[in-house]
């Protein structure tokens, strides 16, 4: 299984992120939900709920660090009996973005998963364009927008 | 434990000549506990690595039949990594230079798994 990524800038550092982190699933996404990259998803779907749902967990965590008056939180990381799901914002010139991998606990540790994402913030910053945020997706394009970049994603 | 009594345990690992640092890892999340650390040292990266490292060699040692490691020590070029796994689960791990009197830290590693349990 290989790294798919609609921007080609992001596909270097998400590929060392998956091997050296050990992730199994792992989105790259604006915090609209915006899929730029993706490892291990088969199914388009599966991409879509993934991201809108990490999308919300992100604006729910943040608003409520809003509340408290306090900045965003870093990261968040849910431990389950099996896999753990790692979700962190960053930074890069390509504006916000939002990083959610999943890992088997057998494989993979919250240790190694933060320890890497580290890395991977330092690549995609080096990597990231300087200027020249992607337009915003209008309305009325948002369907073949969307359908491109799961075609991208999912190489079909 | 208390956070005191942890740095207690490290200290006296830590006291040990040729000793760099010593630290206490969840040994499921590879987070770090408590450490205590010369300056230059990556904890983080140390006990995210060690406690991977530590799942490895436990699976291989089960594999293997040999039973559940008691302490293991990895030997490099500009020093070592000497680790005791605790009885919850906890690594004690100490970072070493090259020439360090290897029983004298294990020892150390040994009293503090016992204390932290």
């Amino acid at each position: 299984m290989t790294v798919r990524a609609v921007e080609s800038w992001t596909l270097q550092p998400l590929t060392d992120y998956v091997h050296e982190a050990g992730a199994r699933l792992v989105l790259l996404m604006t915090p609209a939900g915006q899929v730029l990259a993706q490892f291990g998803f088969t199914r388009a779907v599966d991409v879509m709920a993934a991201a809108a749902l990490g999308a919300a967990i992100m604006a729910t965590t943040t608003e409520l660090a809003r509340q408290l008056g306090q900045p965003p939180f870093a990261a968040l990381n849910h431990q389950g009996q099996r896999h753990g799901i790692f979700l962190s914002g960053l930074t890069t010139g390509r504006g916000a973005l939002v990083v959610l991998a999943v890992y088997d606990l057998d494989v993979s540790s919250l240790g190694l998963v933060q320890l890497f994402f580290e890395q991977l913030v330092t690549d995609l910053r080096a990597a990231s364009p300087r200027e020249g945020v992607p337009k915003q997706v209008l309305a009325a394009d948002f369907e073949r927008e969307l359908n491109e970049s799961l075609s991208t994603l999912f190489g079909r | 434990m208390t956070a005191a009594s942890f740095a207690q345990a490290l200290d006296q690992i830590t006291r040990v000549p040729g000793v760099r640092g010593a630290m206490l890892v969840a040994g499921d999340d590879g987070l770090v506990v408590a450490e205590h650390l010369m300056e230059g040292i990556r904890g983080p990266a140390v006990a995210a690595l060690a406690a991977s490292l530590a799942t490895r060699l436990r699976r291989a040692m089960q594999a293997a039949g040999t039973g559940a490691g008691h302490f293991w020590q990895l030997l490099c070029e500009r020093g070592g990594l000497l680790v005791v796994p605790g009885a919850s689960g906890i690594l004690v791990v100490a970072i070493t230079a090259p020439d360090v009197n290897a029983g004298l830290v294990r020892l150390e590693l040994l009293r503090a798994a016992e204390a932290v349990g």
